[in-house]
């Protein structure tokens, strides 16, 4: 496998000038989805950075994803501050519990990480609920439209014009979208893969695989954040049930169904994944019998993921 | 009520519930300590049992203690034969692999889940206790079925202690734990372990449901709290120590059911998963655990 930088950038340009173009003739209602899968393709993404290049299985991101959630939702809501100053403290509130978080649970290695995740995850979930006088719990709260507007300069966007929201969302995604690539390209990429094919070994070359692996869940988190902040600012919902188990579980399966360890594989598993589930719940009310049925079929028959199989069979310079 | 006897019914409440969390993680803990693989649609084989429960006593007519019988053994039959069967169909086709094991289970988390809302539907259903007394202390009564839950429970533990320390599958089943292809070697059908195993655990799990639904009704999304107590008992009490997983399941049951009374069950969980980071930061491979190699 040649490494082709040329090629690489071209693909990542080019995915992100096609969304770019979309926007012109989705209808209205796929151009609203598509703002939705962009902010959910980068929860994916940041996922993807601890599971597919750092080989770490998390299933409590959910709380990373709500950090940078209420994190943005809280200040707007109660100060009235600014949609810029807002995503950056979801970010940062989504950083900070990384940390904090990390450097707890990766003492415990492989399946305790898991499950310390798990309950972590669900510790914030309840923490919500428990002061639910300034969360209001399951039922949220909604950020009203006034709050809502990004302001650049002498210029100020109203975030829930449909246009807006899609260039935002497609401006997160292709940051977090390019940042995963320069993070993986980068040597600190190739020393989280080393860490991910065989710990033991990096740990003896030298590298300080704790640090690595608290640097990879950093930057997952702050992806994750990312996403939560950029979701609450566009689509004004902010609720505990982003907190939930579920959204734990679901970038889990969007980065397994495009493919753990590629950059591309987070949107197409996602994109894929919304619509298997919008469709299907047309059908029946519990379309979370998809999600099941997609995670059993992927582990039994498609390891790789849709992403992983096409840079095995043709196009082996993916990254 | 003053202090006292509050405490005395936060112990006792905390002592039943301790009972019924060490049956549910003690199905955890052999799949794990024995496969080691992690199950996390552990819950819903609990959340199934329940289900199966109400069932039962809504089928079979005549007196409560009846359809409750049927359900003691028809219940871990099922959610048993349920196991075997995603055993043999998934979990042996991905040849246990940890990670993907996870994956798997979980999906079929949502299926078993899925299935019971579409066949079952969204309400939660009482079941009457199959015995009905009260023990009345000096201060207030106390359900006495509970009581016998606690003492069913203590029952199976014991059996199920003693099943591994005497008969010749715990005999297997140890030697698989120690080193599955020594074991192997060994002429232990390894495979057969471990199905039975998996099969087990469900059927522990199974049982602890029907056990406790007539005192907290079936619902399809039941299973979530018992799966995370488990993973809290058997992360604190040591990946694979049945000994720790016990010790434990009393620790956190306890504890749970004083902080439950006199705060808040929300506050009780926090506190419990606080307690495990505590535990993980002292003594990663937890209280009992074997040294990671």
């Amino acid at each position: 496998m040649r490494w082709r930088p040329g090629r690489v950038l071209a693909l990542h340009l080019g995915v992100i000038a096609v969304l770019f173009a979309a926007q012109f003739f989705l209808p209205a209602y796929h151009h609203t989805n598509a703002a939705r899968i962009m902010v959910l393709a980068t929860y994916a993404i940041g996922y993807n950075v601890l599971l597919g290049y750092t080989g770490l299985l998390s299933l409590g991101h959910a709380m990373f994803f709500a950090a940078g959630l209420y994190g943005a939702g809280l200040p707007v809501y109660y100060l009235e501050i600014g949609a810029l100053p807002a995503f950056a403290l979801g970010m940062l509130s989504s950083l900070g519990l990384a940390i904090a978080f990390g450097l707890v649970a990766l003492r415990a290695g492989g399946v305790s990480f898991l499950i310390v995740t798990l309950m972590f995850a669900q510790a914030f979930f309840l923490t919500t609920l428990y002061f639910n006088e300034f969360t209001m719990g399951d039922q949220g709260f909604i950020l009203p439209e006034r709050l809502r507007t990004l302001e650049l300069g002498a210029v100020a966007f109203g975030l829930a014009e449909p246009a807006v929201k899609y260039n935002v969302a497609l401006t997160v995604f292709a940051g977090c979208f390019l940042a995963s690539l320069a993070l993986i390209r980068s040597p600190i990429g190739r020393i989280l893969v080393a860490i991910r094919e065989n710990e033991a070994r990096t740990r003896m070359l030298g590298y300080n695989t704790f640090a690595y692996k608290l640097l990879s869940l950093a930057v997952s988190a702050t992806i994750s954040g990312a996403a939560g902040a950029t979701y609450a600012l566009l689509f004004s919902y902010v609720g505990s049930s982003f907190a939930s188990i579920h959204y734990s579980i679901y970038p889990l399966l969007w980065a397994l169904l495009g493919g753990i360890g590629t950059t591309t594989g987070p949107l197409v598993g996602t994109a894929l994944m919304f619509y298997l589930v919008d469709v299907s719940s047309g059908f029946t009310s519990s379309y979370l019998l998809v999600v099941g049925a997609v995670l059993v079929m992927l582990v039994l028959w498609f390891p790789k993921g849709i992403m992983g199989m096409v840079r095995t069979r043709w196009l082996t310079w993916l990254p | 009520m003053s202090f006292g006897p509050h405490l005395f019914l936060a112990l006792l409440e905390g002592t039943v519930s301790a009972f019924v969390l060490a049956l549910t993680a003690l199905g955890l803990s052999l799949v794990f300590g024995v496969m080691r693989v992690v199950n996390v649609a552990h819950g819903e084989f609990f959340m199934l049992g329940a289900v199966l429960a109400w069932w039962c006593a809504s089928l079979v007519g005549g007196p409560p203690l009846l359809g409750f019988a049927v359900a003691l053994i028809v219940a871990p039959l099922i959610v048993g034969g349920l196991a075997l069967a995603a055993d043999w169909l998934i979990l042996r086709r991905i040849d246990y692999h940890p990670e993907s094991t996870i994956v798997a289970t979980i999906g079929l988390l949502y299926i078993i889940q899925q299935l019971v809302l579409t066949l079952y539907g969204p309400e939660a259903r009482p079941v009457v206790p199959p015995i009905y007394f009260r023990i009345v202390f000096p201060w207030f009564g106390y359900s006495g079925y509970k009581l016998i839950v606690a003492g069913v429970s203590g029952l199976l533990i014991a059996g199920v202690w003693v099943a591994m320390a005497k008969t010749r599958l715990g005999l297997y089943m140890r030697a698989t734990q120690l080193d599955r292809e020594m074991a192997q070697a060994f002429g232990v059908p390894v495979r057969r372990v471990y199905a039975t195993v998996f099969a087990v655990g469900a059927m522990l799990a199974a049982i602890a449901g029907v056990l406790v639904v007539p005192i907290q009704q079936a619902h399809y999304l039941m299973g979530l709290d018992p799966l995370l107590l488990s993973f809290i008992v058997v992360i604190i009490g040591g990946l694979g120590s049945l000994r720790g997983t016990l010790v434990a399941a009393f620790v956190v049951g306890l504890s749970d059911g004083v902080i439950s009374v006199f705060f808040s069950p929300t506050l009780a969980k926090i506190v419990a998963t606080l307690l495990v980071a505590l535990v993980l930061v002292y003594k990663p491979s937890g209280l009992f655990g074997e040294e990671e190699p």
